[in-house]
């Protein structure tokens, strides 16, 4: 199969929504910029031009309203932030409304399909309000539908499920993956919702991740195999609905579990899944449940200070020897280095 | 096609006879069918004695929801949904059963729902400030401040893409003109020219805090409004023959492509903001009785039959009948109402 990154997976997705459903559009601030969203939104621009891909006024909250009045009459709209973070603007649309709008209507008013893409900042001093990962709180709402991709495959494929989806549907992309690099299928290949991907089996401990953090577990992986350690990587890819199922399956296996997500642990969905874990596979595990994200600040900017903000591969594979009962200092050099030159 | 009100052909003896109706008569300069105006008044009659039959059966404990009445505020429901079709889209805001009664909403749907029954217009899950009737054009309503108005810019940004000559319509309070929403949403559908009409009902406090504590001495909503370059007109919001004449401008204007409109309605709450009270019978003391004394006089109702009869086109005793005849029709939808089926605690997860 040919391979694509992961920006270019988004492309090919976007277009092929929109060449499929006359109803699908996108939206959003610097869509139509000859930067295009990293390059997820330039083709979709040049086949469809600017009535079906256009740029908006900085108005998150009510351009999210918007979308969902547009939805309301049949529309399906693809609502894009460059940042996560200023989707914090529109929660009252998107939380208050989208999220309640078929069951507090009773079905009656029918359902607003719309699709929100929000991207995740890191590093390069980024800083506090540019690279926060919003899945914790989203997912928290019944109606909302939230998705986190890790490979270009699934960067496609769910995109394309969520233009079909019946709710609102939020897609969070890390900026540290559009340039990683997978098989994607040519044609319409839908990524089912709300069912996990067992990315690398294992039989010794399990790693269940997100986004950015599946492509860290997975170096990890490798890692450990060095250490005679068989490392199974679950990758999440549906926070909301959550595929409980492939989780307690992987559990039950293994035995031991880290949960690593690109956000923090307090109420999050490392918590959610140890919670699982502890619930319905209590007596199946040989270890306490670890979680592992982001330290429990806000992110910094200095470069020493973001080295010891974000988790990584090694610390994965550190953490996962010391679940075993390996001394955790004998993982070597592992992480990749961050090529990112910014500024954003 | 043409509007709501000339939609109608067949109409019931007590509307006026066909001769009647058809006769043209002169208002604000306006020549309007007779019709026009009393198919206006009837629409405010169901509004009133909907409304003042819940505020009388509320203190039963049997309607447990959260309801803001609209009694006093009927003429710029029913003067605004005259003026739009039926596949046109209305939002409105927690005070909405006035809009939704005003599209043809069902008055026993709406019972159903303030009852919590499996009938009601949102099945038991919405309650009085989450309607629906799209049947009716009546899209939603919602609780929160400024939702429906980014909404309804947004479907008309659909109609718009799509090429068709429908319009949104978008009730609010003058409290939403202090959220930041309806400057976002005015801006974009200035800049687009969305065929969107923002309807402002002015009633002088939000919840109990007055209009001096909120917007600065001098305020005009419509100046904000034009600032955008929205076209914006003041009216009489008690005078429902003056918020149908100025919402048929505003349609007009947005059906030709010509844009959004804003119509700030000056009208008046009678009951408190959420429950059937009257707030000087509760000892509230932040509205004055003779303030709010002199607004009953200037009542929607009492202004509408004035001109029925000054027109010549009814006289005291059919309006009187058409009120009996509506009372009675609305208690019985209420009695069938507190009737009709609880919805099953097995079905909490349907339409989720």
């Amino acid at each position: 199969m040919r391979t694509l990154k992961y920006h270019q997976a988004i492309s090919e997705g976007t277009v092929q929504a929109m060449e499929r459903d006359p109803n699908v559009f996108c939206a959003g601030i610097a869509v139509d910029y000859p930067s295009g969203i990293f390059g997820t939104t330039t083709e979709a621009l040049k086949r469809f031009g600017p009535a079906r891909v256009f740029d908006t006024p900085a108005m998150e909250n009510a351009f999210t309203g918007i979308c969902i009045g547009a939805a309301a009459m049949g529309k399906r709209p693809i609502m894009v932030h460059p940042r996560n973070d200023f989707m914090l603007l529109a929660f009252d649309q998107l939380i208050n409304l989208a999220a309640k709008w078929r069951y507090m209507y009773g079905g009656n008013a029918g359902s607003v399909p719309i699709v929100v893409r929000a991207v995740i900042g890191k590093g390069w001093g980024q800083g506090a309000t540019h690279s926060q990962s919003l899945q914790a709180p989203l997912a928290h709402f019944p109606g909302l539908t939230v998705l986190m991709p890790a490979t270009p495959r699934d960067a496609k494929g769910l995109l394309l499920s969520a233009c079909r989806h019946d709710h609102p549907t939020i897609i969070l992309e890390h900026r540290a993956l559009y340039n990683v690099e997978g098989e994607v299928p040519e044609e319409p290949e839908e990524t089912p919702i709300g069912k996990a991907a067992i990315l690398r089996p294992g039989r010794d401990l399990t790693i269940v991740a997100t986004s950015l953090m599946v492509q860290e577990a997975l170096d990890a992986a490798e890692e450990l195999a060095r250490h005679d350690v068989d490392a199974e990587v679950v990758d999440l890819r549906s926070i909301r609905p959550l595929d409980e199922e492939t989780v307690l399956a992987s559990v039950k296996k293994t035995g031991r579990v880290i949960v690593a997500d690109t956000s923090w642990e307090r109420c999050g969905v490392t918590s959610e899944i140890a919670a699982l874990c502890a619930e319905k596979a209590f007596h199946d595990l040989k270890a306490p449940v670890r979680r592992l994200a982001l330290a429990d600040c806000p992110a910094p900017v200095s470069q020493t200070l973001e080295q010891a903000f974000y988790p990584k591969a090694s610390t994965i594979a550190r953490l996962a020897l010391h679940v075993i009962g390996i001394d955790p200092e004998l993982v070597g050099d592992i992480d990749r280095e961050d090529t990112f030159k910014g500024p954003y | 096609m043409s509007n709501r009100l000339e939609q109608k052909t067949e109409m019931p003896e007590s509307w006026g006879t066909r001769d009647l109706r058809e006769r043209r008569v002169t208002v604000h300069g306006q020549a309007l069918a007779a019709s026009v105006l009393l198919d206006l008044h009837r629409s405010m009659q169901r509004i009133r004695h909907t409304e003042e039959t819940i505020a009388r059966l509320y203190p039963q404990q049997e309607m447990r929801t959260p309801t803001h009445l609209g009694t006093g505020q009927e003429a710029v429901a029913a003067g605004v949904a005259a003026a739009v079709r039926r596949d046109d889209a209305l939002y409105s805001h927690h005070r909405c059963h006035n809009h939704y009664l005003a599209c043809g909403g069902s008055v026993y749907r709406l019972a159903a729902e303030l009852y919590g029954r499996v009938d009601g217009a949102a099945r038991g899950r919405g309650g009085s400030v989450h309607l629906t009737d799209r049947d009716n054009g009546f899209i939603v309503s919602s609780a929160i401040l400024g939702q429906t108005v980014a909404v309804a810019t947004g479907s008309a940004l659909a109609f718009r893409m799509d090429g068709v000559d429908r319009v949104a319509v978008t009730f609010f309070g003058e409290a939403t003109c202090e959220e930041g929403v309806i400057y976002e949403s005015m801006n974009f559908a200035a800049i687009n020219r969305l065929p969107v009409i923002y309807v402002c009902e002015n009633n002088l406090y939000s919840t109990e805090s007055p209009l001096s504590v909120r917007q600065p001495p001098g305020t005009e909503l419509c100046a904000r409004a034009e600032s955008f370059s929205v076209p914006a007109e003041k009216v009489d919001g008690n005078d429902v023959a003056a918020v149908y004449l100025a919402a048929r401008r505003a349609v007009d204007r947005a059906r030709s492509g010509a844009g959004p409109s804003f119509i700030e309605c000056m009208t008046y709450r009678w009951r408190e903001h959420v429950g059937p009270q009257f707030d000087h019978d509760a000892g509230r003391t932040y509205r004055t009785k003779e303030e709010f004394d002199l607004w009953v006089e200037r009542c929607p109702l009492k202004q509408s039959a004035a001109r029925l009869i000054s027109l010549g086109l009814a006289d005291e005793r059919e309006i009187s009948a058409w009120a009996a005849e509506i009372e009675k029709e609305v208690v019985a939808d209420f009695e069938r109402a507190r009737r009709a089926p609880w919805p099953e605690a097995g079905d909490l997860f349907d339409y989720l």
